[in-house]
């Protein structure tokens, strides 16, 4: 694997290939000693254009852990606040001598550009581009549903026949975009819950069902509900009237977690909105795998910077 | 004054001739001493005219200027451009618009037109000098805001009315500007799985459907910039069914290219408005056979190379089209039997040249007309590189496709701006 950019570019045996690598490092991570020495040697600078202290830690934890050097590369406070393009910054990084270069960029598509730019040799591991996708997350949610599903015997396994719904903002989530793609790609059966005005347009040429009801969403029992951040911003551009009338239609309170199957798996990426997009008594709950997709994203991180690093084969 | 004997020609309607050129006009006879200029196996075109160039100068001379503008033109067989407003300062003076005719006359490549500004500084908010402009040395008789839509509804109205006085033109960029906020790509599957934010046909449509209704409760003339829908070309259709007198053009990129090309995030496809899907493409190359759209022009639309080399979201809308028009236009209409050659000299020469009100188009070839031609080897192909651009900038989207085609000379008012496939150099163009 060259760079990790979206999941839509990876099959199905790429996909259970990196998860089972992450089998690997999740197992390392009991250990006393956590570090492994795969990436000794190996410069890896995370490149943040936009805030992310979560997923830049869990990126850290993941290349400090293999041995790698990191650098952390953030927009801001830096020349790149100060106008410097894209280019630039690639080809200083490329003169610093970066084996892998994680980028978080505002632009949908950035990664892509300073992958096949030609500005920097390094591998390209997107870490949430603008409105497109975050490979990763997805990776580290199908981690999770795989994990609570078949425990010990996750390696090799699909998600063949897990039926998914994820609820909230599609439209700008990049999050809901890379698990469309992979829960499909790896068989389950993904369902997308959103008021029309966060659906994208063609969404019906998405490998997905559409529906606008939550309460009929969790009438047909799903194995897995996964809520999404609505942001801020979105609340003064009409998408929908207020917070209060979303919550109220969309968000995953108390009362629709006492009627979601026990066994059901209650996921959110972070950083949630509590009480509005998912309440606390949800969040908390066992059915919550909040937590353990943390820890998740760590065993991934590393599997995904482990096979581009060593150019091995997903 | 330079005279020529142009031998063997091939005429759009496909009858071979010899041609005759003395005095900046054609002529009925080989003039004594004239210089003979092979063009056997060649097409000869009437002297191409686009209704739709940006020129840049004055303010973005870093992107391209009047001299290096007409010479992209004039390889690309042009002998005329229309230029757009959209320079710094705004051309919405008289000032203006006569420097960058001036500019163009001196430098002697194409007849060079300033298009006027509708509104002062295309704010969209007063109407600019249209009368100045149109009274100048300039004579500017297209108007537009184009880059931005005159949305107003009311401002629309007025500017329509208004250009009525002198026989005008508004040239409409047609662009909803709430439903087109941040707008990226087409909005479709597409732009859904790249995240980029939507450009909806419907943005596009609506405008031409209200600025078709408001041509016609005020009798005035209305063009239609860069259609790029297939609703759009429905609504003109329906339009000139009723006899409402409204022109549209089509640029090549959209007779050619689709939005599948977003799918890399190569800010070189990034234009406005964005290449669309392929039923698009293919609506509009029959509109433009059946007449439905009038002409190709080329919104010629040249940016530095930073613009370019970014993320898609920052990068600059646009590309470069005068240099590969004539090529675009034989692979996409011409070479699939949709168009004739007879046809390209109508939607590239003639009627371009009528909608903005040029003189010296309407008889082509014939004998007292200005000897405006292009002499188009459609035989040949190459792939088309960056030697085949000649203006400042390289943001074409044909770079590494292979295209048909070859101009190998040009002449503007009888004097050539391009011979064996070349230029000429800008002090043998150049007119005091």
């Amino acid at each position: 694997m060259r760079h990790l950019l979206s999941t839509k570019d990876l099959s199905r045996d790429e996909a259970i290939a990196i998860l089972d690598l992450a089998e690997d490092m999740a197992q390392a991570q009991t250990r006393e000693v956590k570090k492994l020495p795969a990436l000794r040697g190996k410069t890896i600078v995370n490149l943040f254009f936009e805030d992310s202290t979560r997923t830049k830690t869990s990126f850290e934890a993941a290349a400090k852990r293999l041995s790698a050097d990191v650098i952390n590369f953030s927009a801001k406070g830096s020349s790149v606040s100060k106008g410097e393009s894209l280019k630039d910054t690639a080809q200083t990084l490329a003169a610093i001598g970066a084996d892998g270069v994680v980028i978080r960029h505002h632009s949908s598509g950035a990664p892509r550009v300073l992958a096949t730019s030609g500005w920097i040799d390094a591998g390209v591991v997107n870490a949430g581009d603008g409105t497109h996708e975050h490979p990763t997350q997805g990776l580290l949610d199908a981690f999770t549903m795989r994990k609570r599903l078949h425990g010990e015997a996750s390696r090799g396994k699909a998600l063949d026949g897990v039926t998914v719904t994820i609820v909230g903002d599609i439209l700008h989530s990049r999050v809901a975009r890379s698990n469309v793609w992979l829960l499909s790609t790896l068989g389950a059966e993904v369902s997308l819950v959103a008021p029309g005005t966060l659906l994208p347009v063609g969404v019906e040429t998405w490998p997905v069902t559409v529906g606008y009801d939550l309460d009929a969403a969790i009438a047909a029992k799903p194995q897995v509900l996964m809520m999404l951040r609505i942001q801020s911003e979105r609340m003064n551009a009409a998408f929908f009237p207020n917070a209060r009338e979303y919550s109220r239609q969309w968000g995953f309170d108390d009362e629709r977690l006492a009627r979601l199957p026990e066994d059901s798996l209650v996921m959110h990426p972070g950083p949630m909105n509590r009480g509005l997009e998912i309440s606390s008594g949800a969040a908390d709950s066992a059915r919550s795998t909040i937590i353990e997709q943390v820890a998740n994203g760590v065993s991934i991180r590393m599997a995904v910077l482990y096979l581009l690093l060593t150019g091995g084969a997903a | 004054m330079s005279t020529y004997v142009i031998t063997g020609a091939s005429l759009p309607d496909g009858t071979t001739t010899d041609l005759f050129v003395s005095g900046g006009v054609f002529v009925d006879a080989a003039p004594s001493g004239a210089r003979t200029i092979d063009a056997a196996g060649l097409t000869a075109l009437p002297g191409l005219v686009d209704l739709h160039t940006h020129l840049r100068e004055p303010g973005f001379e870093q992107s391209e200027t009047v001299l290096t503008g007409s010479r992209a033109a004039a390889i690309g067989g042009f002998t005329a451009v229309f230029a757009m407003a959209n320079t710094s300062p705004v051309s919405d003076t008289a000032g203006v618009v006569e420097q960058v005719k001036a500019l163009g006359d001196q430098h002697g490549y194409v007849t060079v037109r300033p298009i006027g500004a509708v509104t002062v500084g295309l704010d969209g908010q007063r109407l600019s000098e249209i009368g100045a402009m149109a009274q100048s040395r300039a004579q500017v008789r297209v108007f537009s805001d184009d880059g931005k839509c005159v949305s107003d509804a009311l401002l629309m109205r007025r500017a329509l009315e208004y250009v009525k006085t002198f026989g005008g033109v508004i040239a409409q960029h047609s662009q909803e500007p709430r439903l087109t906020e941040n707008a990226q790509m087409n909005e479709g599957a597409l732009s859904g799985e790249l995240g980029l934010a939507g450009w909806p046909a419907v943005a596009e449509e609506a405008i031409i459907a209200r600025d078709v209704l408001l041509a016609q409760h005020v009798g005035a003339r209305l063009h239609v910039c860069h259609v790029s829908t297939a609703g759009s070309v429905d609504v003109i259709r329906w339009a000139k069914a009723r006899g409402i007198d409204v022109t549209a053009e089509v640029t090549p990129h959209h007779l050619l290219l689709t939005e599948q090309l977003a799918s890399g995030y190569d800010a070189r496809f990034k234009v406005n408005p964005p290449l669309r899907r392929d039923e698009d493409v293919l609506a509009l190359r029959e509109a433009l056979a059946d007449g439905t759209v009038d002409i190709v022009a080329t919104d010629h639309a040249p940016h530095p190379l930073e613009a370019k080399e970014c993320a898609w979201d920052e990068a600059a809308f646009g590309m470069v089209g005068l240099e590969s028009a004539l090529r675009v236009v034989q692979a996409s209409v011409v070479d699939t039997g949709l168009l004739t050659f007879s046809d390209v000299a109508r939607v590239l020469s003639t009627k371009p040249a009528e909608i903005g009100l040029l003189a010296g188009y309407s008889t082509p070839f014939a004998a007292g007309s200005p000897a405006n031609l292009t002499l188009y080897d459609a035989a040949a192909r190459t792939v088309f590189a960056t030697e085949h651009l000649h203006g400042k900038s390289v943001n074409s989207p044909y770079l590494g496709r292979e295209l048909p085609g070859r101009v190998i000379a040009t002449l503007h008012q009888g004097r050539p701006t391009v011979l064996d496939g070349a230029l000429l150099e800008p002090q043998e163009v150049a007119r005091g």
